[in-house]
């Protein structure tokens, strides 16, 4: 009948054209249709494990819509089926009760398998401890007095659409994790607010960072590259914008870079032993203002209230009687408050001019200086 | 079946409950997240009470006016054992979270088990139960915590012995003897005001001078959401048993038809079997 | 099914008592609002869920077009992250707690008794109740979008700290209004309990009620089960916020983990509530329309009642990347995928009853099948799903937005759909427009699978879920998505229009509107007067019961 065979080509195609996009996901891995085979033996040991299931799945698909499509076609009414009568038949339920679970153990075999590696953390050479922020990365590289954030270095009018997106849009950083070619690596993850989850597809990691517990995972990469990743947990208003930067190089050009970082560090350190002029501590605050608080009091000091307060105008930023509260809060941050603790993450130098960059910018004016010296005393460091 | 089942007319009551219940909830909420809203939730709690008990009075009335046969009674009987079965999942769930706390978050955080790396976090934590300091020493553990074997023994044995004085005064009732049933129906009661009097009392203690609080950490947390919940039935099912009292004072009930007070019995014994959960896994494991 | 069964329906339709002509024994009827506030009728009762339901397909619907519109291309066009997370958060809320689970009460409570040959719901007062809690509960949660700070913005499975410490402050109104949805679904499910057990009609055993009857019956014991979880969880998460407790918080010896551990046990047999009483559908439109007998009566009961129990012993599957001990990943991710087996039983047993029967595809006929397709497809991702090493990889990816939604939209709603057209000659004496519900499905076939399918590519390419601005190479697949979002969405408006249509006339139904249709509710007249089965109708299992032995 005319009216039957339209729905059955309007189905048929909708069958072709999912097979035909599936198929093409198995062929094509380069342009962002399938899961990457990723850079490591365990992301490509997923990956397999992945196709393998697919297939599976595709087949019993096929087996089960073409049984179903014939019948419809073979016993239309239109076409003058009558209808039989059984309906029971214990033989054919049992078969079709045995055959899926024997199927389900083929999957679970080589799962079981790959899981029991990925699972296995013993004998890294470099630990990593990550630490998830609202909304940026923290990579302390445990043992070797290295430790830095990680933020999103795509620029916000890029996002509003003032500006042509770049080629990594979103899935850039400032400061990209670094580590060397062919080293097990194990990461230990945690968070300092919400949870996030550090995910790399090409690594095959994801893992989730929660706070107060510790989280471990591990990878080994053997070609150099840029490998990126986002964060995988909603983790509040910038989820979206907390991205993951993994660069795999060489052993000599790693130990080149951590030297190269603590050298940074020391000379970062050094700039709390002399006395900052307002121009400097302007300047450098207003960085980084924009790079750790503006996300939540947003970059003209606005805020959001209720739950991220104003700075410009209100609060203890332009009371001048409220100056070491002001510092106490950068320093401390609030438990029990989105608010972070700044002390032990930032330096001296940085907080103490971001300190006096809310002090000073977007009209509040209080002419109040903090130096760097000050915060250095004050947390003894 | 040649009865026929009671199919009640349009009623104001669920509306009216729906109104009163919203009240409490908005009233509730806005304490909560304002600071104001008190009227509110006074007003909705006060409906409750109210709703139930016309709702009620309308049930009574029509039970004894003949208009329920034994299926009737059947859906009631269903009706109220399947609300103590989620009333028992929710105690489940707040069982589920000691268990889970007790037996793998807090030695993960002392660095055993599967997670034990945690304790990189917590350098100078150790695991206990009564957990006396907590990971973050700025929340602060209790300095001390409940002897069980000081009144909540003493709440066990009222409990217990309330679970048994209401079955007696069941008997009684089938039985039809009405004074019996009387005397030990108020005895149960008695056992479970004092019960709530002695709770009362421990918790008092417990706030100002062992500094056990909600938010003396996890021990506090679970110690008052586990003894504060069961204490919340204890009062809803004192007050139950109160309302058969007058009922049996008024002369309902009969020797074979008396749903409400075995509905009211099976909501006493189930706070009592949750008692001895609580007895055994707050206070002395 | 005999004429002789009718003889005991009362003749009063709904628009007799509409009109305050109800000579029912009960005396006046209220009018105009009054009557749908204070009703105790488990037809007008069914009636009120399904509009809601509708209602808030709309509402939610809407918020996903938001969602489909901000995605449409990279960048931040028309929304700000922090109210795409609150349309994400709301989107998912309202149609897991406002359309889908309500649509099935409201059937539950339109067909079970006369499934079952009651002349009403056990307890119809708290019937009421029950149905009212839900407009107080969702103008309760769509407030919170009103007041400063915004509503719910930590998705729909709320994880703590983001929901405690760290969440806007009108979350209590969003926990209290969890508790009123909480409340009214565990008083509607033990109402349901009690009238499938205690109300049938002499001669129905257990094994000779219909398929809905059965799915129901197991989907509101899982509800049972589970609802109070939930409100246990929320009111954890209400000390923490309020009270200074520290369940979820590792510095006073709590863990966020906790959290997910209790949620999941209740979200994970949520969503076979949200499924269990599709398949019910599903085994009695099949049968119909293929003019045989459901294949396998018995093992679908079987089937029914295994995925329910082991639904309790999988929910840690949501949270393979949570760092749980590799046993207990194992565990959970061998229990997760035994699921397949009874339900691949249900899928067989519905293509073996299409099997040499005698087929026609009218509109119920034709959702039916379009959910036996696509809900197996979101079934065979959700095993892919259940593979712990490749969760790693799909985990929060639209991959699992593609496979929920595969399950949910074509597989839920799809089912929902086609039991309105399927019941809606007994609901309002007509016949929905046949050729208004074609294109209701063809178009809803195209517009679903092309906004989902495509979420499988997105996901694996390494799109995370929850997001409001993506990576480029993300770009094309979300376009499609979106397209299709609103070609899906706007074909529902289709259906309102066959449903008004269908209100104010059309072709009339006889009592049994469908030729191979079973079950007691085609005795009585279409459309179905207000009340019905005042005494109990003959029920001769022998004749009568879809697990008989003989044909007649
Ligand atoms: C109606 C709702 C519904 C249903 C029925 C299902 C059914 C299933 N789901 Fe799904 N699921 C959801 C709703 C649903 N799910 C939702 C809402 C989420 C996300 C929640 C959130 O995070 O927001 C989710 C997430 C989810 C996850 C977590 C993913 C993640 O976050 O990483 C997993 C993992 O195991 C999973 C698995 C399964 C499985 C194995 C089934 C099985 O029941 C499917 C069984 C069916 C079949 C397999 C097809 C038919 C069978 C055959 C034809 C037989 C032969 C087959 C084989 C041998 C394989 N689901
Ligand atoms: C339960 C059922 C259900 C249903 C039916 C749907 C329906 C749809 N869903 Fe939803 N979805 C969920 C459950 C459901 N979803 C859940 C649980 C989540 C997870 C939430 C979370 O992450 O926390 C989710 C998340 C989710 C996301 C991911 C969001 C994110 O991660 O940020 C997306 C993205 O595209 C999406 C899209 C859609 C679309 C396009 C539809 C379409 O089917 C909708 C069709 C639209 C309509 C039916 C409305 C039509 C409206 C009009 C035509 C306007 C006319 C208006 C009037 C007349 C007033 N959904
Ligand atoms: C993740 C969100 C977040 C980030 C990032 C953040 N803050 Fe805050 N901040 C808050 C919240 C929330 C509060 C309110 C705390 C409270 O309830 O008192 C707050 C309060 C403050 C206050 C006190 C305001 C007042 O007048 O009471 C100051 C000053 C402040 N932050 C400075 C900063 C600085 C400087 C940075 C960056 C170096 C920063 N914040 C980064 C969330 C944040
Ligand atoms: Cu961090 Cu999402
Ligand atoms: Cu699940």
């Amino acid at each position: 009948m005319k009216r039957f065979a339209l729905t059955g080509i309007c189905f048929l195609l909708l069958a072709a054209l999912m097979a035909g996009s599936t198929y093409a996901a198995s062929i094509n891995t380069s342009t962002g249709w399938n899961m990457p085979p990723g850079v490591t033996d365990v992301s490509r040991e997923v990956y397999s494990l992945h196709m393998t299931i697919f297939w599976i799945c595709v087949a019993i698909s096929v087996v089960v819509f073409g049984a179903m499509f014939w019948s419809l076609f073979a016993y239309r009414k239109s076409k003058g089926a009558k209808s039989a009568h059984f309906h029971e038949n214990t033989t054919v339920e049992v078969i079709w009760t045995a055959i899926p679970l024997v199927i389900l153990i083929v999957m679970a075999v080589p799962a079981t398998a790959t899981l029991k590696k990925m699972y296995d953390t013993s004998n890294a050479e470099i630990d990593i401890l990550v630490t998830g922020y609202q909304w940026r990365w923290r990579y302390e590289y445990l043992g070797e007095d290295v430790s830095f954030f990680s933020n999103m270095s795509t620029p916000r009018d890029q996002i509003q659409g003032l500006e042509e997106k770049g080629d990594n849009y979103l899935v850039e950083v400032d400061e990209p994790m670094v580590v060397p070619l062919g080293k097990k690596v194990r990461i230990l993850l945690t968070a300092n607010d919400v949870i996030h989850a550090w995910w790399v597809p090409d690594l095959a990691v994801k893992k989730d960072a929660i706070p107060g517990f510790i989280n471990e995972s591990w990878f080994l990469v053997n070609e150099p590259g840029i490998y990126r990743g986002q964060c995988a947990e909603l983790c509040g208003r910038d989820h979206g914008f907390m991205p993951i930067e993994v660069k795999a190089v060489p052993q000599e050009e790693y130990d080149a870079w951590l030297a190269s970082r603590r050298d940074a560090a020391v000379a970062e350190a050094a700039g709390a032993d002399r006395e900052w002029t307002m121009d400097e501590l302007m300047e450098r605050g207003a960085g980084v203002y924009n790079t750790y608080c503006a996300a939540c009091h947003q970059p003209e000091g606005q805020g959001l209230p209720p739950v991220f307060p104003a700075l410009a105008g209100v609060g203890m930023s332009v009371d001048p009687e409220q100056r070491a509260e002001h510092i106490a809060m950068v320093a401390y941050g609030k438990t029990g408050t989105a608010m972070p603790a700044f002390g032990d993450t930032l330096s001296p130098a940085e907080v103490a001019s971001v300190i006096t960059y809310e002090r000073n910018a977007w009209g509040n004016d209080t002419g109040d200086m903090v130096q760097p010296s000050e915060i250095r005393d004050l947390l003894g460091k | 079946m040649t009865s026929q089942y009671y199919v009640p007319p349009t009623s104001k009551w669920p509306i009216i409950a729906v109104i009163v219940v919203g009240c409490t909830a908005l009233g509730a909420g806005s304490l909560m997240t304002y600071g104001s809203g008190l009227p509110f939730l006074l007003i909705g709690l006060a409906g409750i009470a109210f709703v139930m008990y016309g709702w009620f009075r309308d049930v009574i009335n029509e039970s004894m006016g003949g208009l329920y046969d034994m299926q009737m009674d059947r859906s009631f009987r269903q009706g109220m054992g399947w609300f103590i079965f989620s009333e028992v999942m929710f105690f489940a769930a707040f069982f589920g979270a000691l268990f889970y706390i007790r037996v793998f978050a807090l030695p993960w955080l002392d660095g055993e088990g599967a997670k034990g790396v945690t304790a990189l976090l917590w350098p100078d934590f150790t695991a206990s139960w009564p957990l006396m300091n907590t990971p973050d020493p700025s929340i602060g553990g209790p300095d001390a915590v409940i002897n069980p074997w000081t009144l909540p023994l003493i709440n066990t044995i009222l409990l217990v012995t309330s679970s048994v004085t209401l079955t007696i005064a069941h008997h009684a009732l089938k039985e039809g003897n009405r004074a019996k049933l009387k005397n030990w129906l108020i005895g149960t009661i008695a056992l479970g005001l004092v019960f709530l009097v002695i709770q009362g009392i421990e918790y008092v203690e417990a706030w100002t001078q062992l500094g056990l609080t909600l938010q003396s950490g996890i021990y506090g947390s679970t110690f008052f959401l586990l003894t504060g919940f069961h204490g919340l039935h204890v009062t809803i099912g004192a007050i139950v048993l109160i309302v058969l009292l007058f009922r049996v004072m008024k002369g309902h009930f009969t020797a074979d038809n008396h749903f409400a007070f075995e509905a009211g019995a099976w909501y006493w014994h189930f706070v009592d079997v949750v008692w001895i959960g609580l007895f055994l896994f707050v206070y002395v494991f | 099914m005999t004429p002789e069964t009718t003889q005991s329906v009362s003749q009063h339709s709904v628009s007799d008592v509409a009109s305050g002509h109800d000579a029912h024994a009960h005396g006046h009827a209220p009018t105009g609002l009054m009557r749908w506030l204070l009703t105790t009728n488990h037809k007008e009762i069914g009636t009120l869920y399904m509009l809601f339901s509708l209602l808030m397909l709309f509402i939610g619907g809407t918020m996903a077009l938001v969602i489909r519109a901000e995605l449409f291309q990279p960048g931040l066009q028309y929304v700000q992250p922090e109210f795409f997370n609150q349309m994400t958060t709301m989107h998912g809320l309202i149609m897991v707690f406002g359309a889908i689970m309500p649509a099935f009460v409201g059937l539950a409570n339109w067909m079970i008794p006369l499934q079952v040959g009651a002349p009403d719901m056990a307890l119809p007062r708290l019937n009421n109740f029950s149905f009212w809690l839900l407009p107080v509960a969702f103008t309760t949660l769509l407030a919170t979008l009103f007041m400063e700070g915004g509503g719910p913005n930590f998705g729909w499975t709320f994880y703590a700290p983001l929901s405690t410490t760290y969440a806007p402050p009108s979350t209590n109104f969003f926990i209290l209004s969890i508790h009123l949805a909480g409340i009214s679904s565990i008083l509607g499910a033990i109402n349901i309990i009690a009238t499938i057990l205690n109300l049938r009609t002499p001669g129905m055993r257990l094994m000779d009620m219909s398929l809905f009857v059965w799915t129901w019956l197991i989907t509101a014991f899982l509800l049972i089960a589970v609802m109070p979880v939930l409100a246990g969880v929320v009111t954890m998460m209400l000390l923490d916020i309020n009270f200074g407790t520290s369940f979820f918080d590792a510095a006073g010896g709590g863990d966020p983990v906790l959290f997910q551990h209790l949620f999941w046990f209740f979200g994970h047999p949520e969503v076979y509530i949200m499924i269990l009483p599709a398949f019910g559908i599903v085994s009695l439109i099949v049968p119909a329309f293929a003019r045989k007998r459901l294949f396998g009566y018995a093992s679908m009961v079987y089937a029914t009642a295994s995925i329910a129990i082991l639904s309790f012993v999988v929910w840690a599957h949501h949270m393979f990347t949570v760092g749980l001990p590799l046993t207990a990943e194992l565990f959970f991710m061998y229990s997760t995928m035994l699921i397949a087996v009874p339900t691949g039983v249900k899928v067989f047993n519905w293509i073996a009853t299409l099997f040499r029967g005698s087929i026609s595809f009218e509109t119920p006929m034709l959702f039916s099948l379009g959910f036996i397709v696509m809900f197996t497809i979101g079934g065979l991702s959700g095993v892919m799903l259940a593979i712990v090493p490749a969760d790693f990889q799909y985990h929060d990816t639209y991959f699992v937005v593609a496979h929920f939604h595969y399950v949910l939209v074509p597989g839920a709603l799809f089912a929902i759909m086609a039991a309105a057209y399927y019941w809606m000659p007994k609901w309002t004496g007509h016949y929905a427009n046949e050729t208004l519900g074609k294109w209701h499905f063809w178009l809803s076939v195209i517009g679903v699978n092309l906004t989902f399918f495509p979420m499988h590519f997105s996901g694996l390419a390494g799109m995370p879920r929850r997001i409001p601005d993506y990576a480029l190479q993300f770009a094309d697949f979300n376009m499609l998505s979106s397209i299709g979002g609103f070609l899906f969405g706007f074909s529902q408006l289709i259906f309102v229009w066959v449903v008004i249509k269908a209100v104010r006339g059309g072709v009339k139904a006889p009592a049994k509107a469908w030729e191979g249709a079973e079950g007691l509710e085609w005795a009585v007249p279409s459309p179905a007067p207000l009340h019905t089965f005042d005494t109990p109708p003959e029920f001769v299992p022998e004749r009568d019961s879809p697990s008989r032995h003989s044909d007649h």
